[in-house]
Formats: structure tokens, C-alpha cells, sequence
């Protein structure tokens, strides 16, 4: 294991050129390499981004967004049937509650914990254990402004320049200015923060950022969080019922037309269970696992987008679900970690990109879409370092580190990239990381408003499944922040109108079928159903010999 | 990933799959769907914790199925989940003050100092040092040597004196995180200008910006730090 011997040539010049490259980092590098211009982003974009090449989005022909272009992928896995039986029948009811949260990461923790705390009762739902999410992966930290240099207006404006001006101001606003109080909050429960000897927070510049604003918990900041905020859920076994490997299928409704409930899905029985509950707020995170262009990912096992289709079908509009975001710093070597996540925080501690030859071709702090088009520029003039698989990548210098802030700071600062690399036989002390961008997150998603609510009403929606905060995309250590504030404030609103919410029978899953008739109307036959509920990574040979009647997963066209 | 192809076990039966794979990738090329054992598939939860032995060695292993590399006549069984008690207790009214594991974990006094913990954690951490920090009643050095964990309960699996080391590092995380760390002064003040609608005029003053001023304003902002 580590990198093969021919990968040394391209070593030796990152090597040669560091020195160099350490004194300009010590100036500021600013002095040297100047962020894009806004014409200078458009041009990269355009040209290399993902989201903006043939193909990359089309129609959708039914549901709220009808006639809009979104990620194709997404269009394809919206266009299909359900997974709901025609027969199915809504009873018997399993479960009875005030508050169903759908999805156990960061904002279903959040939403479960303070609609617990304002009195009601609730459900949380998930698809595998409590804290299998994307929300336990994030590693380099979450935005805030808690400097003295720095407010949350500054922390607007990187936010909304980082969208492309295309984020809900209202839902900007509430982010930015409740940053330091979700800071206090997750103190309060317990999160150890990366501090300063006199108490004050460690802070780390990010991409797209104007000041340094990235608070961090080493490199599992999301990990931290996310196992605090589970543990808190935990401590709360009379107001909250935590139903683990049991995700939601589709929404429920009342005569009314108010969501209701939703029916789950036993994975391993195949047996439907049926929660009747007066307000459901959906916390199901992205879509990564729908490898959209073939990407590999940085996402959860269980990121296949299932909220968003059963809201969809449910009636509630979608927003900005034609960006996608591509993380610039995907491990692309060696194999086994393929797609993972380097965080940002790397380059925010002056790990710098540098191509075969090792030069720094790039400001190392643009927004994440500019950065990574940035890097699959570089490989397309030939000046990447390919992979024994045909494959090409950049170097993320990690050594510099080291020299800019002394030795052990890596250890210190990154433990788990250390250790993810000396796994597979590589010291990322002395030796850079070859990366390429990676499918990292779901930029848009269900359209909310300031509470949380989507169009549907009694659905609330927070985290990444919904969609506005971040325009068309999301900077570093935004996500975190996100989940926390609207997955607070979900569950706060989602008390307050379970207090006011009667269900009217008869229970009812017509949306299901109306949706289904619209795409016959449309003249629409897709293969397989949705939603995923898992991604397929079974080999096409095994599966060639799998008896599909005993396989609610079975591939479609085998 | 060669496809030269590799004799393993799992669940007892022999497989051969590309050699180069990890666990939950070997599982995946010989169709099976997983359902549980898997997770973030990075490292960073701990959902498959697998158990395996080597060929002609008698000691049992554990391992992250997403980052364990399979080795011929290697064989596998994973660990969805381990059951383990969890304390229920309402952080805001504990001291920092050992007597909170007597109260909620009172086997960690029952620790050998076998070091079983230790020698199977996949995160390599000093399970039993932060086990007997935690008996000194030392949170900082707890949080410190567990700060890593992802709770994938292999130490507690094989714990001979019963201890859920990771529950117990938990607790004392939280502690330590709430009642032993510095607080920032600064963030008390940033809450109050928030708090007394200090930048409520500043975001109406945003908000109010046609597209192109916005912009203009974006892009002429003073960055104000440096990459060192």
C-alpha cells in the first residue's frame, strides 16, 4: 500500500516547489494569488462545473415543479411509482403521536429534542441506527461569527455571494444571526469546541468566507455534535420514541388534506408499520447516494433522497434542486477511499492544491463549486497526476501544515485524516493527498419558510432536505449550522401545531395514487420504484443469479 | 482494485472476492444487501464493527468493515450494534465530580486493566487509560483520550468486567465540555448585540439591495485574514 512508485516523479516537484510555496503562505497568500472576479467564476463554471454540462438537467413532467429543469438524476428517481402496494390498507395504526420526525441525524435530533421540550410527544423514525447520518461525517466545522472582527452580516454576505445570490434572505437571515446562540447551545449541552488557552473558540478561515468564522471539533466536528445531540435525544425516553432500521415510505394525510403520519417500512421483515401523527417533520438529509454523473460520494449509506420524493408526491414544492454540490477535496487515491471526504479544514490550515508539477494554479479559498471546477480544469489541461485506474487528481500539499504551524499539528488538528490515510500506508505528514471532487451535498431541496413549514400542510422540513438557505451553493461549515437552527426551530413550530392540530379521518394515502395517475397521464413508464430506501452496490454478476421475489431491493430489468 | 480474487469467510462460508476489498466492499461484490452493519462508510460512526480471525493466529480482532482490508482465509462477522446501558440523567443538574460514574456506571470500578479494550479498539485510542482516568475522576484527560471514539462498542463487546467504555467517555465528554471548559467571554457579548437588535438594521439594509448592488457589494467586501 501507498502511492505507487511512478507517483514519486510528481512527489519530488511538489516537494521542490514547498518551500517556496511555505513563504508565500507566511506573507499571505492573498499577495500572490487573487480570488476570481465575478466574470473569472462564471467562465470556470461554465466550463467545468458539473452541474452545467449537457444533460446534467432536464423536465420534470409531473408534481409541483412540473415543467422545471432539475438534476436529471433527480428527475428520474421523482418519476417513478411508489413502493407502497396497490392493496395497502392504513391500519392497523401502530403508533400514535403529536410529532413524527422523519430521519435521525443532526435536525431530526434537533427538531425531536426541542419539540420534546416544549411538551409534546414524539416519534423519531430512522432508516439504519440514531446518528447514522451525514450530519456524524462533517469534519471541519460549522460558521459562526464569534470573532470581534467579524458579524453575522459579514457572515451574510459570504453566504449569499457563495449562492450566487439566489438564497431565501429571510431563511439567510435566521441562519447567520441565531449562529452564535446554536454555538452556546451545543456548549451548553456538552460539545467540546476547539478553544484558545483563554476560553475564546478556535476559528479557521473557510472557502468562500471573508473572516475566519469555522469553529471545529478536530476534524469530527460533525461527529461530536452529532453523538452529543443523540445522547440528548436519549436522555429523553418518556417524551421521545426512538424506531431504529424503520424508515418512511410515504406521507399520510387527513380528510383534509393536513400530512398526518407516514407509513415505515420494516427493511428486514418486509412488514408496513403505520404512525398516525398530527404534525411530521421530515429531516432525511441529500441525495448523495444517487452518484449523480457518476460521481463517487462523501455521503452516508443511507443519503438516497427518500424525503424529498415522498414530499414531492405529497405536493410540496422544491427549491433550487438543479445545483448540486461537488466537494473540491474527494480522495481519489488510494482506491479503497475513493469519493471520501478531505475536509476544507485542510486548506483552511494551508494545505494548498498543486497540479502534477507542482504548482499552485488556484486561489485555495474560492467557494466550493469554483474551487472544484477550478481543480477538474487543471486535470482536463493535462495537469493532473492520474491514478493507477486511469483516474487524475491534484495534490492537496498536507505536509505545509506542518511547517506553517509546527510538527504534531496535524495529529493534532486532523486525527482522523491521519488516520484514514495511514490506514491504506500513507503519512499525510509528509506525503500530499491526491484528490478530485466528490459528490458532497444537496444544495436545494423542500422549499421552507422562516418556520420550517413547507407548502403541505402540518409537513415541516429542516436540515438538507430542505432547500433555500443556501442558494444554489452551500459554503463550508453552513450545513451543520443549518440542521441546528431549522432543526431547533422545526421543533419548536411542530409543538406548537400539534397543540393546535385535530386530524379529521379517514387517514389516507391518495396523493400516492393521484401522483401515479399524473404519471401515466404523462405517458411516463420508468423502471424500479422509489423511494431508494438503499443504494445498489451489489456486483452485476451476483445479481444476475438473485431470485427477485424475495427482494424488495431487487434491481428493475434483471 | 485487481481483480485477482482472494479466499475469505464469512459467516463461515467460503467466498472469493477481489483482493484489495474491505469488508463491507467484499460483502457488497457477493450480493449481499446490507441492511444494518453499514454506515457512513468512512469511519466516522462506527456502524460496522466487524469481529474476524487470521489464518493460524488464535486471537480474535475487530475492525471497521468500510476501512479493514480482507486478507486471505480471513474470517468475518460483523457487529451492527452492541446493547449497552445508557444513564439517563439531565446534564444541566450533574456535577463534575466522579461520584457521577458511581452513581450511573458503577461497574467501571470493576476495570482489570486487562487491556482487552485497548488492543481491539479500530481508532487505536488508550481505551483503558481514559478508563482509568474516568475511575480517577479525571474528565479532561478522558475527553482527551476518547475524543475520538465512534461508539462502535467493540471495547465493551469484549470488556471482561462489563464496562461500556464508550458510554461512559460520553458522559465525561459532556461534562467536561459543559462545566470544565474556559468560556468564551467574547460570545456572551456577540449574544447580547444580537439579542438588543445591534444588526437588525444592517440586515434591512441588506435586504433591501437590488441584485446588482448586492453584488457589487459581495465582491468588493475586504477579506480579512490570512492562509497561515
Amino acid at each position: 500500500m501507498g502511492y505507487p512508485d511512478y507517483m514519486y516523479e510528481s512527489i519530488k516537484l511538489v516537494e521542490a516547489t514547498r518551500p517556496r510555496r511555505a513563504e508565500m503562505a507566511k506573507e499571505g497568500l492573498q499577495k500572490f494569488l487573487k480570488p476570481l472576479s465575478a466574470e473569472e467564476r462564471e467562465k470556470v463554471l461554465r466550463d467545468n462545473h458539473p452541474d452545467y454540462q449537457p444533460e446534467a438537467r432536464k423536465p420534470i413532467r409531473v408534481g409541483p415543479n412540473k415543467g422545471e429543469h432539475l438534476t436529471s438524476e433527480v428527475v428520474d428517481i421523482l418519476e417513478r411509482p411508489s413502493r407502497l402496494p396497490r392493496d395497502f390498507k392504513l391500519e392497523p395504526v401502530d403508533y400514535e403521536t403529536d410529532v413524527l420526525v422523519i430521519g435521525g441525524g443532526g435536525a431530526g435530533c434537533q427538531a425531536a429534542l426541542w419539540a420534546a421540550k416544549n411538551g409534546v410527544k414524539v416519534i423519531l423514525c430512522t432508516k439504519l441506527r440514531l446518528g447514522d447520518a451525514n450530519s456524524m461525517m462533517s469534519q471541519g466545522g460549522m460558521q459562526a461569527s464569534v470573532n470581534p472582527g467579524d458579524s453575522p452580516l459579514i457572515h451574510y454576505l459570504d453566504a449569499i455571494g457563495g449562492g450566487h445570490f439566489d438564497n431565501k434572505p429571510e431563511l439567510l437571515k435566521i441562519m447567520t444571526s441565531e449562529a452564535p446562540y446554536i454555538v452556546k447551545f451545543l456548549e451548553e449541552l456538552g460539545v467540546i469546541w476547539d478553544k484558545l488557552p483563554d476560553g475564546h473558540y478556535q476559528t479557521q478561515s473557510g472557502g468562500g468566507a471573508s473572516r475566519r468564522r469555522m469553529l471545529s471539533c478536530r476534524d469530527y466536528t460533525g461527529a461530536e455534535i452529532m453523538r452529543v445531540l443523540r445522547d440528548e435525544v436519549r436522555n429523553h425516553p418518556e417524551e421521545i420514541t426512538i424506531l431504529e432500521f424503520l424508515p418512511a415510505l410515504e406521507l399520510i394525510k387527513d380528510e383534509e388534506g393536513k400530512v398526518a403520519g407516514a407509513v415505515l417500512f420494516d427493511m428486514e421483515t418486509g412488514q408496513y408499520h403505520v404512525v398516525k401523527a398530527k404534525v411530521v417533520v421530515l429531516a432525511t438529509g441529500g441525495f448523495g447516494r444517487i452518484h449523480i454523473r457518476g460521481f463517487p460520494t462523501t455521503n452516508h449509506y443511507g443519503a438516497t433522497m427518500d424525503g424529498l420524493v415522498m414530499a414531492y408526491r405529497a405536493g410540496a414544492r422544491l427549491l433550487h434542486m438543479d445545483s448540486v454540490q461537488f466537494h473540491p477535496t474527494g480522495a481519489i487515491y488510494p482506491p479503497q477511499i475513493h469519493g471520501f471526504l478531505i475536509t476544507e479544514k485542510i486548506r483552511a490550515m494551508g494545505g494548498q492544491p498543486v497540479n502534477a508539477k507542482g504548482e499552485l494554479f488556484v486561489y485555495p479559498m474560492e467557494p466550493r463549486d469554483v474551487e472544484a471546477s477550478e481543480y477538474i480544469q487543471e486535470c482536463k489541461k493535462g495537469l493532473g497526476v492520474r491514478t493507477p485506474d486511469g483516474q487524475y487528481g491534484i495534490w492537496l500539499d498536507s505536509p505545509l501544515i506542518e511547517i506553517l504551524h509546527g510538527s504534531g499539528t496535524i495529529e493534532r488538528a486532523f486525527p482522523a485524516m491521519f488516520r484514514q490515510y495511514k490506514r491504506f500506508g500513507i503519512d499525510i505528514r509528509v506525503l500530499p493527498m491526491l484528490v478530485y471532487p466528490t459528490l458532497h451535498y444537496q444544495n436545494g431541496g423542500v422549499e421552507i419558510e422562516e418556520n420550517c413549514h413547507t407548502c403541505v400542510p402540518n409537513l415541516l422540513a429542516a436540515g438538507e432536505v430542505s432547500g433555500g438557505v443556501h442558494g444554489r451553493n452551500r459554503l463550508m461549515g453552513n450545513s451543520v449550522l443549518d440542521y441546528n437552527v431549522f432543526g431547533r426551530r422545526a421543533g419548536i413550530e411542530a409543538a406548537k401545531l400539534a397543540r393546535e392540530t385535530e386530524i379529521k379521518e379517514r387517514l389516507n394515502v391518495d396523493h400516492v395514487w393521484e401522483y401515479e395517475k399524473e404519471l401515466k397521464r404523462e405517458g411516463i413508464e420508468t423502471k424500479g420504484y422509489s423511494p431508494l430506501l438503499l443504494p445498489e452496490y451489489r456486483n452485476l454478476e451476483s445479481l444476475k443469479r438473485h431470485r427477485t421475489e424475495f427482494d424488495p431491493f431487487a434491481p428493475a430489468g434483471l | 482494485m485487481t481483480q485477482d480474487l482472494i479466499p475469505i469467510y464469512i459467516y463461515s462460508r467460503k467466498y472469493y472476492v477481489p483482493e484489495g476489498s474491505t469488508i463491507i466492499t467484499a460483502l457488497e461484490y457477493l450480493g449481499f444487501k446490507l441492511k444494518k452493519g453499514v454506515g457512513c462508510k468512512e469511519g466516522f460512526c462506527g456502524a460496522c464493527a466487524s469481529l474476524y480471525r487470521l489464518k493460524g493466529d488464535y486471537k480474535l480482532k475487530g475492525g471497521l468493515g468500510c476501512q479493514t482490508v480482507v486478507q486471505p482465509e480471513m474470517q468475518i462477522v460483523q457487529i451492527p450494534f452492541v446493547p449497552a446501558p445508557k444513564a439517563i440523567y439531565k446534564i444541566e443538574e450533574l456535577q463534575p465530580d466522579s461520584e457521577i460514574f458511581v452513581r450511573y456506571y458503577p461497574e467501571l470500578y470493576r476495570c482489570l486493566s486487562c487491556n482487552t479494550c485497548t488492543k481491539i479498539c479500530p481508532q487505536e485510542l488508550q481505551v483503558m487509560d481514559f478508563v482509568q482516568a474516568a475511575v480517577r475522576g479525571d474528565f479532561e484527560q478522558v475527553a482527551n483520550l476518547s475524543f475520538d471514539c465512534i461508539m462502535c462498542g467493540l471495547c465493551s463487546a469484549r470488556c471482561p468486567a462489563e464496562i461500556t467504555q464508550f458510554n461512559v467517555a460520553m458522559l465525561a465528554r459532556r461534562i467536561y465540555g459543559k462545566y470544565l471548559m474556559k468560556k468564551s467571554t467574547f460570545l456572551e457579548q456577540r449574544l447580547k448585540e444580537i439579542e438588543s437588535g445591534k444588526y437588525e438594521e444592517g440586515y434591512r439594509e441588506l435586504m433591501s439591495l437590488s441584485q446588482e448592488e448586492l453584488k457589487n457589494r459581495y465582491f468588493q467586501r475586504e477579506i480579512d485574514f490570512q492562509i497561515t
